[in-house]
């Protein structure tokens, strides 16, 4: 009898606090799996970044001597130096796919045959791996046979070789990056365009707004949503920049087209040896700086929560 | 809608647009074009230096047939699919479960939870390289697809709650409650109220996780070496290493690394767009 009733409590408890329990029995194991791979990585990294360590034998603990080691590569300008300023360019030159997007954003927003087409083959970049862009637009460099080189010699210039220049490698680079980055701002733009209420645009016709007044005061304003998204997507992906790198020049030449990405990288897992704990520390300044627009971002959602 | 139709312009200005988009899309797309051209050029042509002009004669079939047939090109695309597929399965079974329990439920924490998802979501790799690629090895999955998946997994769940929580909160909730008073456990409410009403965002985010893991380097780079595990992405640096400066090669070996994604792409176009772009539009 007891066990029976016991049964019954059970479920009953069970019942009475589904509502509370579920939740968690639903994040469980998502959250789970985030904390081990995710958040937890992340305070490893801070932690192991106080030590020396090759990846196999004991770490040794060093104190914040791999951050003074970061700290006389940016007072000789070396290697970190190099890295940031090339991420400050990155960040700044791969602002430049939003207007882009916007601006073949405008072009696209017609309804002639076979648009919808155009608009697809126009998304096209974005949907390829960075791979193989890299290899692409290594091609359209290349100093012998790129479509580059050709289009200069047309005009008499040339060659130029722009992943072999110190001068040149970083935007040659952030030029390919742009491409894909284009196309989705483009398809963010043109969700938006389509979103635009009609009636205001009327309202401004009549009002005598057209071309530039008319996209800053009516339009722009109501693809508020769509820039916001645009730009945390360009941002992180400026940040994030590796793949390229990696394809185009392997950090080259001589390491003038590093970004903190790639570095930190090559520190830790390449030829410059297995530097976990210096690696772990570029990671640390390259997450603090990405930690200032994810505290931004947050903020704006958290805004938007509360407006709600 | 903006900018003015170009049905309501002269018809100059129409001829000169419907001339400019097809013109306006070659540049566009000229750099991928001209490996597509090189992908079925003799291997002569580019001894003659013969780069741009016609290809004097058509190899595209024996030069596809050589990356499917004389290269470790079928098993890395094979590796590809290894890793996408269980990734998308698994990256949206449990967002469905976190994003539920997060667009649902009030309590305290779901916020900070929810944000910790979020944040999460948008840290550098490197910051989680060295530990993940540790713990990695000490799991023993260093150079195995399941160490990359179960990665891969549990990063993507961050965007897909995001993703999920989103288009939870934006179902009407009285269907909720309906249930909720005719006696229905929270578990059957998941399953059979608001499972069947997220089959769009599922299929959006399937798409969207697809192309993003197909197209992953860095981790493919980091937990894996060979090609018995590789993915096509980083097994495409060995192929061209084995095919250097056979570039009538290495461009259909690009092509054939590219398309899965595009495929998946144009299949489902619309689903594509529609996870793409979650927010861009209130």
């Amino acid at each position: 009898m007891t066990a029976v009733a016991d049964i019954q409590e059970q479920e009953s408890w069970f019942h009475r606090n589904q509502q509370r329990i579920a939740p968690w029995l639903f994040l469980a194991p998502g959250l789970l799996f985030f904390m081990v791979y995710v958040i937890i990585p992340v305070f490893q990294s801070f932690n192991l970044s106080l030590y020396e360590w090759d990846g196999l034998g004991a770490a040794e603990y060093v104190g914040f001597r791999n951050y003074e080691d970061l700290y006389w590569e940016w007072v000789d300008r070396d290697a970190f130096y190099i890295s940031l300023k090339n991420n400050l360019i990155w960040l700044l030159l791969y602002l430049l796919s939003i207007p882009a997007g916007l601006f073949i954003a405008l072009f696209l927003n017609q309804t002639v045959r076979g648009i919808r087409l155009y608009k697809s083959l126009f998304f096209f970049p974005f949907v390829i791996s960075q791979v193989v862009v890299g290899l692409v637009f290594t091609w359209f460099y290349d100093p012998t046979f790129g479509l580059l080189n050709e289009f200069l010699g047309f005009f008499g210039l040339g060659p130029l070789n722009v992943l072999g220049d110190e001068r040149f490698v970083t935007y040659g680079i952030i030029f390919a990056g742009l491409w894909p980055q284009t196309a989705y701002c483009m398809i963010l733009y043109l969700t938006g365009l389509n979103a635009v209420d009609p009636e205001q645009i009327e309202a401004g016709r009549l009002d005598g707004a057209k071309g530039w007044r008319m996209l800053w005061h009516i339009i722009l304003p109501q693809l508020r949503p769509a820039t916001f998204i645009a730009f945390v997507v360009t941002i992180i992906g400026a940040l994030r920049s590796f793949d390229l790198i990696s394809i185009m020049t392997q950090g080259g030449p001589f390491g003038s087209s590093r970004v903190l990405a790639y570095y930190m990288f090559e520190v830790a897992l390449s030829e410059y040896g297995f530097r976990m704990g210096y690696g772990a520390a570029i990671a640390v300044i390259l997450f603090l700086i990405m930690l200032c627009f994810i505290a931004y971002f947050l903020w704006s959602m958290y805004r938007e929560e509360k407006g709600h | 809608m903006f900018p003015k139709p170009i049905e309501k312009q002269p018809r100059a200005a129409q001829i000169t647009y419907q001339a400019m988009l097809p013109l306006a899309l070659l540049l566009w797309l000229g750099p991928l074009l001209a490996v597509a051209l090189f992908s079925v050029k003799p291997e002569a042509d580019f001894t003659n230096a013969n780069y741009w002009g016609m290809p004097s004669s058509f190899e595209g079939a024996f030069n596809y047939g050589q990356v499917f047939f004389n290269s470790d090109m079928p098993r890395y695309l094979l590796n590809s699919f290894l890793i996408t597929v269980p990734t998308v399965i698994g990256a949206v079974a449990l967002s469905c479960m976190t994003g539920f329990a997060l667009g649902i439920y009030k309590f305290k924490s779901n916020l900070w939870i929810f944000f910790m998802f979020v944040a999460g979501n948008f840290v550098p790799f490197q910051i989680l390289m060295v530990p993940v690629r540790d713990l990695t090895l000490q799991l023993g999955l260093y150079n195995t697809k399941t160490g990359l998946v179960l990665f891969h997994i549990a990063f993507q769940t961050g965007f897909c709650t995001l993703f999920m929580r989103n288009f939870i909160r934006a179902l009407p909730f009285e269907l909720i409650e309906a249930a909720r008073v005719e006696g229905i456990s929270e578990w059957r409410i998941f399953w059979y109220v608001v499972l069947p009403l997220m089959k769009p965002a599922i299929a959006a985010l399937s798409v969207l996780i697809f192309t993003f893991i197909w197209n992953d380097y860095f981790w493919a780079v980091v937990l894996t070496q060979g090609a018995e595990s590789q993915p096509v992405t980083a097994g495409i640096t060995s192929f061209n290493a084995q095919f250097r400066a056979a570039y009538q090669l290495m461009s259909a070996g690009s092509i054939v690394a590219a398309l899965p994604p595009v495929a998946m792409f144009f299949l489902m176009q619309k689903h594509f767009i529609a996870g793409l772009t979650l927010g861009a539009v209130k």
